[in-house]
């Protein structure tokens, strides 16, 4: 019942923000509907009996993950709203068509075989009862008998060993990388890719398409005004 | 009153769809990335789904192991856009194409 409640409530907030998330002019809205939309995961988490996940997902996405997102939204600018159209606009009806046909596929291959009302799981409020329903799900009420997080422990710590230390030199090679791609550079040589008033052999690109002469006359004002500033 | 796993399931693959489509339609790079990070969390709550469904923790983990894969992504990504950012002054993807002849 309480599943049945916190799931209703939870389901649409997340499907919602999500949409909202999509037709967000303004970026920062769009990160804020993330954030809400990682809330409401983080609840489904704990409903799905993953508390250790739900902790993780609220303290790593919407602390750590937003915060870099929306640190970076207000180190480029907040106030550039993207406008609407743009050169690829003809191929928002298609994305739109295809993704609903990979929601159908993926709605019939994986969610399908699920749907009866008896593969609802066993009720978690009875823990260490063995499920006698016929139902496809077995619950995790027998992995998180000691609780989730001695159970997630024991498993990343035994079986898990070696992909948790693989993910560490992982971690420490984004950290590094991260500072490599993002530093400051000195002299203005070390750049590959120059910007085109800058470029020291400039050589007359061939542009077929008429469209980025409007794109350019339109952004040449907006890229003085950055630079200066 | 009760609700099956497959409603959990349908729920992540629509977020997956908006986060595709949300991938292909925007062109600001920064909203681009956090339509990845949605994907990314649709894939978690399947895992975390299956997880359920079979009764043991190994859809936990890997989902928490997508969780630092995702944080890694992050840094580099936003890093990648900052530089380029210094480069195009601007997170449009349609101005990033010096590699089209």
């Amino acid at each position: 019942m309480a599943e049945f409640v916190v799931f209703w409530i939870m389901a649409p907030l997340a499907l919602g923000s999500a949409l909202s998330m999509l037709f967000m002019r303004n970026a920062v809205h769009a990160a804020l509907m993330l954030v809400l939309n990682f809330f409401a995961i983080a609840v489904l988490y704990a409903v799905l009996e993953a508390q250790f996940l739900a902790t993780i997902q609220i303290v790593v996405y919407a602390g750590a993950i937003m915060v870099l997102f929306l640190f970076v939204l207000m180190l480029l600018g907040v106030h550039r709203d993207e406008a609407p159209g743009g050169k690829l606009r003809r191929q928002g009806p298609f994305a739109v068509f295809f993704g609903v046909v990979l929601f159908v596929v993926l709605a019939i291959t994986v969610a399908q075989p699920f749907l009866s009302s008896e593969d609802a799981c066993p009720d978690q409020v009875a823990a260490g009862t063995e499920s006698t329903e016929p139902g496809s799900c077995v619950g995790l009420a027998g992995a998180n008998r000691e609780g989730n997080v001695r159970g997630i422990g024991l498993r990343l710590f035994t079986d898990y060993v070696w992909p948790f230390e693989v993910t560490s030199v992982l971690l420490v090679i984004a950290a590094v990388g991260a500072m490599v791609i993002g530093r400051k550079k000195e002299n203005a040589e070390d750049l590959v890719d120059q910007l085109p008033s800058t470029d020291p052999s400039p050589e007359p690109e061939p542009d077929p398409e008429p469209e980025p002469e409007s794109l350019a006359v339109a952004g040449e004002p907006d890229l003085e005004g950055t630079t200066e500033s | 009153m009760t609700v099956p796993v497959g409603y959990y399931l349908i729920l992540a693959a629509a977020l997956f769809t908006i986060g595709l489509v949300g991938v292909l339609v925007r062109r600001n790079m920064i909203v681009m990335f956090m339509c990845i990070e949605l994907m990314l969390n649709s894939v978690n709550l399947t895992l975390v789904a299956f997880s359920r469904i079979h009764g043991n923790l190994n859809g936990q983990i890997m989902s928490f192991f997508v969780m630092v894969v995702a944080a890694a992504e992050v840094t580099v990504g936003l890093a990648l856009i900052i530089n380029l950012f210094r480069l195009r002054s601007s997170v449009d993807a349609d101005d990033v194409r010096s590699l089209r002849s």
